[in-house]
């Protein structure tokens, strides 16, 4: 019998994480910004009821690029987490750097143990009561875990997208219609096929609930 | 139950669970809670009293929720199962929907809160026992239903009003007399008031309104536009429009 041919561990690390990649940069990117009435999601999306935008808890929302079914069973997961976190504590005990670490572990055991690494990348992020103060974590394909300040992308090409949008949108006291246009304006697309999402600075206010969570009509802009 | 959060809690987290008490203690007990329809929905009141045999225990407590966007939960019995059991199917709801990406169906979220409340046939056996009263609306059709349950956790769907607690008798007669299809938000408040306070007078369970120390019914009503409460001070402005009316 012939012994299997040796690989050494770091040639499997890049190997998996080469795969991994690949999968995640055929994906559209999705964008995350702080606006002073929230922070605003963004991605292309050609289906109406197939996200990849979510509300994961009051003040959280999530974003996702890769494949659907991985992404998402880390988004019921989550969704999981944090509801049992605010039962058995306090709503207000949840947040988005927990959620982020849970997250981070799961991708990162997943990435060196799994049959094969969970082709996707995540984001979380947690309105506050001002922009500087929101949470924006992003989370890899092998359980990286990288905060943010004011913009995040994920997906195909992110960098050179993350320099563009940085260029175009203002770095402070942003407004929502200027910041959606300006982003899809860098994303390119156009119509209806946009998944648009805002997590509302103050939902108490707006419309009397804890959930900050609302999805916008991409229409309307 | 892919979605459903108690049957997560069940494996997940059995601990979180309510649990069984042997015997029966003194414990602190609820209510009367009324749900009357009117045009557009369904008005929902509570007392605020609870009490420990025959001493008030709480003059404050609020027994009437919004478990959701479009439905209301009331709860009598004893209060500390009653207001967990309000709070877990406020989450169960929501877990749904977010899981989901959709709401459950009226009649789906009153068959949540039934199975629910057969989770503690256990505890209703040794006495100690808690129901809800369970009213909403569907959003599309704008449809009204109220619904009321026993402690096996069976469902059972009212036509017009129907009222749980120590003192339902009392404010069950009351709005049968002064319910009316065509009734605005305002006149079935007005009624929903009318029937606390003569169940006050009756049962020592329950407290009516109280001027002295502005402590006043909880109140919310539910319409296709979604759950609203009633401010306190509106209240205490219908409350002063009914002296001499009982």
């Amino acid at each position: 019998m012939q012994p299997p041919m040796y690989v050494s561990p770091q040639q499997q690390m890049e190997d998996r994480a080469d795969f991994a990649r690949a999968g995640i940069r055929r994906g559209q990117p999705v964008v995350f910004a702080s606006t002073t009435q929230g922070i605003v999601s963004l991605t292309h999306n050609a289906s109406q009821s197939l996200f990849k935008l979510s509300e994961i808890y009051d003040r959280i929302s999530w974003g996702a690029v890769g494949r659907y079914n991985e992404f998402e069973a880390l988004r019921q997961a989550g969704i999981r987490y944090t509801d049992t976190r605010g039962y058995a504590y306090e709503r207000s005990d949840v947040t988005a750097r927990g959620l982020a670490n849970m997250y981070a572990r799961t991708l990162g055991e997943l990435f060196i143990s799994g049959t094969k690494p969970f082709e996707v990348e995540i984001a979380v992020a947690e309105v506050a009561a001002a922009p500087e103060d929101d949470r924006l974590y992003q989370i890899t394909f092998d359980g990286t875990l990288l905060e943010h300040h004011g913009l995040l992308v994920l997906g195909g090409n992110a960098q050179d997208l993350h320099h563009q949008l940085q260029e175009a949108l203002p770095p402070t006291a942003r407004e929502l219609d200027a910041t959606v246009s300006i982003i899809r304006e860098q994303l390119g697309t156009t119509g209806s096929h946009v998944e648009l999402a805002i997590l509302d600075r103050d939902p108490q206010a707006l419309r009397g609930s804890h959930r900050a969570f609302r999805r916008l009509d991409p229409q309307t802009f | 139950m892919e979605a459903s959060f108690v049957a997560h809690l069940q494996q997940q987290h059995p601990e979180l669970m309510p649990r069984h008490v042997e015997s029966r203690p003194d414990l602190m007990e609820a209510t009367t809670i009324t749900a009357l329809k009117f045009s557009d929905g369904v008005v929902m009141v509570g007392d605020r009293r609870a009490t420990i045999g025959n001493r008030i225990a709480s003059s404050h407590m609020e027994k009437v929720f919004a478990a959701d966007s479009h439905s209301l939960v009331g709860v009598a019995g004893v209060a500390g199962i009653a207001i967990d059991m309000a709070r877990l199917f406020a989450v169960e709801l929501e877990h749904y929907e977010k899981l989901e990406g959709t709401q459950l169906s009226l009649l789906g979220k009153a068959n949540r809160l039934a199975a629910l409340v057969r989770g503690h046939l256990g505890h209703a056996m040794q006495g100690i026992s808690a129901v809800p009263l369970f009213a909403g609306v569907t959003p599309g059709t704008r449809d009204a239903k109220i619904f009321s349950y026993d402690i096996t956790g069976g469902r059972f769907e009212e036509r017009n009003w129907q009222s749980i607690g120590s003192g339902s008798p009392y404010a069950l007669t009351t709005l049968k007399r002064l319910w009316s299809p065509e009734a605005t938000s305002h006149e079935a408040i007005e009624a929903s008031l009318q029937a606390l306070i003569d169940a006050a007078d009756a049962d020592a369970g329950t407290a009516g309104p109280d001027p002295v120390r502005e402590l006043y019914p909880v109140v919310y009503v539910v319409t296709g536009d979604g759950v609203n409460k009633i401010a306190e001070s509106v209240i205490a402005d219908l409350v002063i429009g009914l002296e001499g009316k009982h």
